[in-house]
């Protein structure tokens, strides 16, 4: 199991990045990250679990297993699976309540924030607000 | 001699103009830019960034009601503008000119006044499967209003207006057509002066969305006979926030206003108003002075470059880039239109439109991605979206090449 916190990851991927000066090749790494993204299961692919305010879609689907939270999703574009991608692996495998609570900076450390076109760092906002409140969701429904 | 010297060089020198425009002489992300957006917004030229300029540093005031030496300068400048834009379309009178906010407020105040006045229940106003939604939903908006009925001309494959469907459309209850010129997502050039003469045969008023077209091809409105006219300044090298609406003045004379406030009426009591004249009867409050005044000099440049010297570079040129996108596997045409004027749609297999447009971003190359206020049509073919590259007179063969490029780079990174 991983034992890195979330803020560790963040700082993990905020290092990998700075290697490369040139955006395309940052761009390279977040395609790449997109293919490496865990996939949906096909029965959770349907309008219920996309996530609005993207201009591409993305389907996610939250989980909990031994009192930590696992993500999977898909999207039909490739760049926004990288994002995507990159939000999982910061924040699954986490309890649900340090998920709720955790403060994401890698994504403007990076410079994603500026770089990325205003309608895909939109989408990127809800994709995370999103996959808090499956974790919020998660915990609830364990309190019941 | 000297008359024919000058005839060539305008046509063989278009590309001259291009430093005229300071906007596209810059680096984004460490790239020359590449700026192929002109159907969104087109650059504007120094003419009018100075116009605007020297607007507001010298001669700032409003209109039509000081006494003041300012007020009539800007009165001068502003009605001026007026006078530019008759000659330009072709207008028969300077009041059939009226200064709006942009297309969209066009033909909302067509849709608005020309359908409370002569749209009734249980008839009809057609537009066409080409429109963008500024063309759909303020007809969809007063025939909800007046229990009429929207009819729409279907297009084919290829995104041309199936003419045919065009005629079986007619019947007594049609009040008015309204549709695209040029079509912003495809590129269509629709065959306007059939469509105005068919429907002029029943009688019925023909509006043009010519937001498209006006920066591509010379329009006369007496020629075309056309009924209503609008389009965005800012879409022809000027500023944003304004627009012309062309009527004929038969129907805006029979047309109630639009808005209601100041400039736009005679005398004003608590029991009632009169209203202005044309065209201030649908000019109310404070206009866009600054914006006038920017059209006015964004249309002296386009006359100083010439739109049949801009029609016949901008046709070679654009044949040019659908030779060139043609030449890439994996890359299909959203339509292919008989005859095209401005805009190129273009998907590539197994790519979303969105990253195709991102990566193109990074190489410094704008175009557009998405279903350009064009839902529609996306619905027609299926697809959410399309990578637009729109051309203006200011563009070139190095633009199309990086173009060229710029899609290789991104199949390859994205395939």
């Amino acid at each position: 199991m991983d034992k890195q916190t979330i803020d560790e990851k963040q700082n993990e991927i905020i290092e990998e990045f700075s290697y490369f000066d040139d955006w395309m090749d940052k761009y390279e790494l977040l395609i790449q990250l997109g293919k490496e993204v865990p996939l949906i299961d096909d029965q959770y692919k349907k309008d219920e679990h996309l996530i609005k305010g993207c201009q591409s879609q993305v389907w996610m689907h939250a989980e909990e297993k031994n009192g930590k939270v696992f993500y999977t999703a898909d999207s039909d574009a490739i760049i926004t699976k990288g994002l995507v991608s990159l939000v999982i692996k910061v924040l699954s495998g986490h309890k649900a309540e340090d998920i709720a609570s955790s403060k994401l900076y890698f994504i403007q450390k990076i410079g994603l924030q500026n770089h990325l076109s205003p309608t895909r760092s939109n989408g990127l906002l809800a994709m995370i607000k999103q996959m808090k409140l499956y974790a919020v969701a998660l915990q609830q429904q364990k309190i019941k | 001699m000297i008359k024919k010297s000058t005839i060539d060089s305008t046509i063989n020198d278009i590309t001259q103009y291009r430093r005229d425009f300071p906007a596209l002489h810059q680096e984004v992300y460490g790239r020359p830019l590449v700026y192929l957006d002109n159907a969104a917004t087109t650059q504007k030229p120094q003419a009018v960034i100075d116009v605007l300029s020297n607007y507001y540093s010298a001669d700032n005031s409003n209109v039509h009601r000081g006494v003041h030496y300012l007020s009539q300068k800007a009165t001068d400048q502003f009605e001026e503008a007026r006078r530019t834009l008759r000659q330009f379309l072709n207008a028969e009178h300077e009041h059939e000119i009226i200064f709006t906010r942009g297309t969209t407020e066009s033909i909302n105040l067509v849709a608005s006044s020309f359908g409370r006045a002569f749209v009734k229940e249980g008839d009809a106003v057609i537009i066409s499967g080409l429109e963008h939604h500024s063309n759909i939903v303020p007809w969809q908006l007063i025939c909800e209003q007046q229990k009429a009925e929207l009819r729409v001309i279907p297009i084919g494959q290829d995104g041309d207006l199936i003419m045919e469907e065009y005629e079986k459309l007619f019947d007594d209850k049609v009040k008015i057509i309204s549709l695209a010129y040029v079509s912003n997502a495809l590129g269509t050039v629709n065959p306007v002066e059939k469509i105005i003469e068919l429907a002029h045969r029943h009688d019925i008023p023909v509006m043009l969305d010519s937001a498209q077209a006006i920066q591509h091809m010379t329009i006369d409105v007496q020629k075309l006979d056309v009924d209503f006219l609008a389009f965005s300044s800012h879409k022809v090298f000027g500023p944003t926030g304004m627009g012309i609406l062309y009527g004929k003045e038969k129907w805006l004379d029979k047309m109630p206003p639009y808005q209601g406030g100041g400039e736009m009426i005679k005398t004003v009591s608590f029991e009632k108003t009169t209203f202005n004249s044309l065209p201030f009867k649908f000019e109310a409050g404070t206009p866009h002075i600054a914006g006038v005044i920017g059209l006015d000099a964004a249309i002296k440049y386009v006359q100083k470059v010439g739109l049949k010297s801009i029609r016949q570079y901008e046709e070679k040129l654009i044949s040019h880039a659908v030779d060139e996108l043609a030449a890439i596997d994996g890359l299909s045409f959203v339509a292919t239109p008989k005859h095209r004027s401005g805009a190129i749609s273009f998907l590539l297999d197994g790519i979303h439109p969105f990253d195709t447009g991102e990566i193109l971003d990074k190489l410094g190359i704008a175009v557009r991605t998405g279903h350009h206020c064009t839902e529609p049509i996306m619905d027609f073919y299926g697809i959410p979206g399309t990578v637009r590259a729109s051309f203006a007179f200011y563009n070139n063969k190095t633009d199309v090449n990086k173009l060229k490029e710029g899609i290789l780079k991104a199949q390859k990174m994205l395939g």
